[in-house]
């Protein structure tokens, strides 16, 4: 049984208002017993209720309030809100006190409600107290599976939605990164102008703005590509901006042909280079480079995303952690702690910032 | 109708060129003065040419659009008529919608002949208007008062940030920890933030940009572009003639200028 706010549709009740009702229900379950013992052991019904109803609704008031009581006591160093189940053996001897207090109680208040002689309808001739006791353990033990099956199943679920929505969440912010509009809208403008001026530049423009569409909403569903395949992609995407840019932007990509065939999670660097032009080159009004290239060092592929923008801490838009956390998870997620990510400022006269990726190279 | 003077500041080649193109075609008597790439540039050159229009991309390296339109604002000379600004943005992230009926428009890349048509009409009735009379007062005042909420708008620098309470500057190997209560004002210097207190001054590697968020916006005062001052460090603002502001300050010897588009916030009670 846990606290945590499920992200059901219904609103979230109040702690208070759970206990509550869970003591309604134990009502609810006195009224029940005092029917099949009024029907079945001929008992009159006002007097089976007299017992039943206390009786219960002391059981569940010991059961509950010593659970959350056991429960406060076991987390007692944990974080808030706190697990309110505090582990079967605690709960086991909390059920068995809480049904002697209960039982006790109830049948005290029976007998005031009946007639303070009455040993109430309870009780067998020969007074077998013990046996009823047990008897009264069997609700108590039953209520207690079932609220705690019922909240446990509450609790999964409502992991399983969070992650869900955590997903979709990435994967939606992961498109509005990559479909950014100030991006979309600007070559869109180029490419409206360039349509009149020069149609078969217009014609090529369209064509790298379409292989770039397709590769942005593909990218989730392939889980590697080639090498090549990925650098075709970021001279797509740099291509599109250096119609933009024009002398503002110079590209250079160096890929060895004997690493072409390597395989690449795809776009791995693409949220590399647009940082790269977004917050490096772009706030710089004289412009600058962009390099990417990939080396064989070891058994690990290295590949450097390199400008000679305004650098680090100049520019701390909220696009660029996000871009950074991306591809931190993803290489986390697939190579663990065999791939590495920095961040560095160029250490050259140039200036700028130098992003390395370093993955295991898979045969 | 005389010729009409017009700047065009747009980073992207391709499109001034289309921009100029366009309006070439529009308003053919319309004369293009300049046409700069990032809005530094802007700001000189309009100061220098002082033409009628002004077409500002909102997103340009270096300066935006829209602190340019501020600087010019600012800076523009008493008893000439400001230019007349339309912006020209590929998202309207601004809500800019707010000045399609004003002296200040505002056009969506990709630019459409039609929408443009539309521009050039209304900027040809404000120049009529202007020409008829008012001189230049009221219109001014008006452009003034929407850059005041332009630039007061949400996504622009307003956004909500954790308040400083502690300014860090770093002196040599030292962190000074400058509480902000201390601070009675900052000013902008290039990259940097100058931090001064009534005894000290410190710079910050910070744009004033990236600082004014993270003040209190109650305590801390923009009164230019490049100054922010602590209200209570304030001891009086004095009107000039000329409607400029003036600020005398508690523990520094100096005077602050205010801008014209803050001068609004002096006023008695």
């Amino acid at each position: 049984m846990t606290a945590s706010a499920s992200p059901g549709k219904r609103p979230e009740r109040s702690a208070a208002h759970r206990f509550v009702l869970r003591g309604a229900r134990s009502a609810l379950l006195g009224v029940a017993i005092a029917l099949v013992f009024s029907f079945g052991f001929d008992q009159r019904l006002t007097h089976a209720l007299a017992y039943s109803v206390p009786i219960s609704l002391g059981c569940w008031f010991f059961i509950d309030s010593g659970r959350l009581l056991a429960a406060r006591w076991v987390h007692r160093g944990a974080a808030l809100p706190r697990a309110q189940w505090p582990g079967w053996p605690w709960m086991a001897a909390t059920i068995v006190l809480g049904t002697l207090l209960g039982y006790s109680v109830g049948r005290a208040v029976g007998g005031l409600l009946t007639g303070a002689n009455d040993p109430g309808p309870f009780v067998g001739p020969s007074g077998h107290d013990a046996a009823m006791l047990l008897f009264a353990l069997v609700p108590g033990l039953v209520a207690t599976y079932y609220y705690y099956a019922r909240e446990r199943l509450a609790a999964t679920e409502a992991r399983a939605q969070a992650a869900q929505r955590q997903a979709t969440e990435m994967q939606l912010r992961l498109l509005e990164s990559q479909l950014e509009p100030h991006m979309l809208f600007n070559t869109l403008a180029n490419l409206r102008v360039l349509i009149a001026l020069d149609p078969p530049r217009a014609q090529a423009m369209l064509d790298q703005l379409i292989a770039f569409l397709r590769a942005t909403l593909t990218a989730s569903r392939a889980a590697q590509h080639a090498l090549s395949t990925e650098f075709a992609r970021l001279a797509d995407y740099l291509a599109l901006m250096q119609v933009r840019m024009a002398a503002r932007l110079q590209i250079r990509l160096d890929l060895p042909d004997p690493l072409a065939t390597l395989t690449v999670p795809p776009l791995l660097l693409q949220p590399l280079v647009e940082n790269a032009v977004k917050h490096g080159l772009e706030p710089k009004v004289e412009g600058g480079r962009i390099e990417v290239d990939a080396r064989r060092e070891g058994d690990l592929l290295v590949l450097r995303v390199r400008d000679t923008g305004v650098g680090l801490g100049a520019s701390a838009g909220e696009g660029t952690a996000f871009g950074l956390v991306q591809v931190r998870e993803r290489l986390a997620t697939l190579y663990g702690n065999r791939a590495s990510f920095t961040l560095d400022a160029a250490d050259d006269a140039e200036g700028g910032t130098l992003a390395t990726v370093r993955l295991p190279i898979t045969p | 109708m005389t010729a009409c003077t017009a700047l065009i500041a747009e980073d992207e080649p391709l499109l001034a060129a289309h921009l100029q193109a366009e309006l070439a075609r529009l308003w053919p008597e319309l004369r293009v003065v300049a046409s700069v790439t990032h809005g530094a540039a802007a700001v000189e050159q309009a100061l220098a040419l002082r033409p009628e229009l002004l077409f500002l991309d909102i997103r340009m390296p270096g300066m935006t659009g829209l602190e340019a339109a501020q600087a010019l604002v600012e800076d523009w000379p008493d008893g000439v008529a400001p230019p007349l600004m339309v912006f020209v943005t590929a998202y309207d992230e601004y809500a800019l919608k707010a000045f399609e009926v004003a002296v200040v428009d505002y056009v969506l890349k990709p630019v459409q002949t039609e929408r443009l048509a539309q521009t050039c009409t209304r900027l040809r009735a404000a120049l009529a208007q202007r020409a008829a009379g008012s001189a230049g007062g009221a219109t001014i005042d008006a452009a003034l008062g929407q850059l005041r909420s332009l630039l007061g708008a949400p996504g622009f620098g307003a956004a909500s940030a954790p308040k400083l309470t502690v300014i860090q500057a770093g002196v040599g190997a030292a962190i000074h920890m400058v509480p902000v209560d201390e601070v009675v004002y900052f000013e902008a210097a290039d990259k940097y933030v100058r931090v001064i207190t009534a005894d000290r001054e410190h710079l910050i590697r910070t744009s004033l940009r990236d600082l004014l968020p993270q003040l209190d916006a109650q305590r801390f005062w923009q009164v230019h572009r490049g100054t922010v001052v602590r209200a209570d460090a304030i001891v009086t603002a004095v009107r000039e003639e000329s409607g400029k502001v003036t600020l005398t300050l508690r523990g520094r010897p100096e005077k602050l200028g205010v801008s014209r588009l803050y001068a609004q916030l002096f006023k008695a009670m």
